[in-house]
């Protein structure tokens, strides 16, 4: 499976990612936001970071860069499209995804595991993944999902709603809810499912040793649901 | 041509940097702040004469970039 992470100036989780991709076996290509195409690919990752520094809103600046019509293209043409933190922020601000994220609601900036719970598995990045709550890191200031009423309303009938955060039962309340989401959401589907923003990295939870292996789920499950 | 914007949070989304400001605010002995909501002001030089074509331009800027009007409202003024 062949992936292309898009770097940003200000883009900082772009070599994790492309470690993450390498390490179970996609065929992984860094791609420079200048640039006007993007090379083959079946999945194209904006990885985290902060690009241009988070200036005017984050996301924003980026995702008026001249790759993002190849990006835009790419997914509307059906093509995995994942964007990770800074990358969940991009997608909203270009439309691909509703809503928009929004400072923390206790002005922290957080960095922590948390438990996510996988709210729809019919979509190429969860399909029969074993698991149903995953351990994951998140680190951001802004990650407070917000959407209008009618969107969320959408969202819900479509099964939009990736993952969630939760306990580590599964339990989704305030107490769980690390930055003031709406229904908790970290993570949201465009309409097709092909395009997915979630704030959680899963490429950092990738070794056993040194975090957990619930990242290594997720993109094991996304090459095998591409076989 | 110089166009002012000022772009602010949409009534009811929260703002918890106003909120906070308010709350400094209040404990600084100004009790009778009620409420605070932040925003952003853009001052924009634009190579045109005509006021209202300039304004339109601004316009179509802000609806594009420089508010998200999932959250945000614009004033041209």
């Amino acid at each position: 499976m062949r992936s292309s992470v898009i770097i940003f100036p200000g883009s900082n989780c772009d070599r994790d990612m492309d470690v993450a991709l390498k390490k179970f076996g996609f065929k992984n290509q860094m791609v420079w936001h200048n640039d006007q195409s993007i090379p083959k690919s079946d999945l194209i990752v904006l990885p985290g970071g902060f690009s241009y520094g988070d200036y005017l809103r984050c996301g924003s600046i980026a995702s008026k860069s001249k790759i993002i019509k190849s990006v835009i293209d790419f997914a509307n043409s059906g093509g995995l499209v994942l964007g990770i933190c800074n990358g969940f922020q991009i997608l909203t601000e270009t439309g691909l995804l509703n809503g928009i994220l929004q400072q923390n609601k206790f002005l922290n900036f957080i960095c922590c595991n948390v438990f996510v719970k996988v709210k729809d598995k019919q979509n190429k990045y969860f399909k029969d993944l074993k698991k149903d709550v995953l351990e994951l890191h998140i680190a951001h200031n802004e990650g407070n999902y917000f959407c209008s009423d009618d969107e969320l309303k959408s969202l819900e009938d479509n099964n939009q709603i990736a993952v969630t955060y939760c306990g580590k039962d599964g339990t989704e309340n305030e107490k769980t809810n690390p930055n003031g989401a709406i229904k908790n959401i970290a993570g949201i589907f465009n309409k097709n499912k092909n395009v997915l923003g979630m704030m959680p990295h899963p490429e950092r939870m990738i070794d056993k040793y040194l975090s957990g292996e619930d990242g290594s789920l997720f993109f094991k499950n996304i090459l095998d649901n591409f076989k | 041509m110089k166009i002012k914007v000022i772009v602010t949070l949409k009534n009811g989304v929260l703002d918890p940097q106003g909120k906070a400001i308010q709350q400094t605010l209040n404990g600084m002995n100004f009790g009778n702040v009620e409420d605070v909501r932040q925003g952003k002001y853009f001052e924009i030089e634009v190579k045109e004469k005509d006021e209202k074509k300039a304004k339109s331009l601004v316009d179509d800027m802000c609806k594009k970039l420089l508010a998200n009007l999932v959250i945000e409202d614009y004033k041209i003024v």
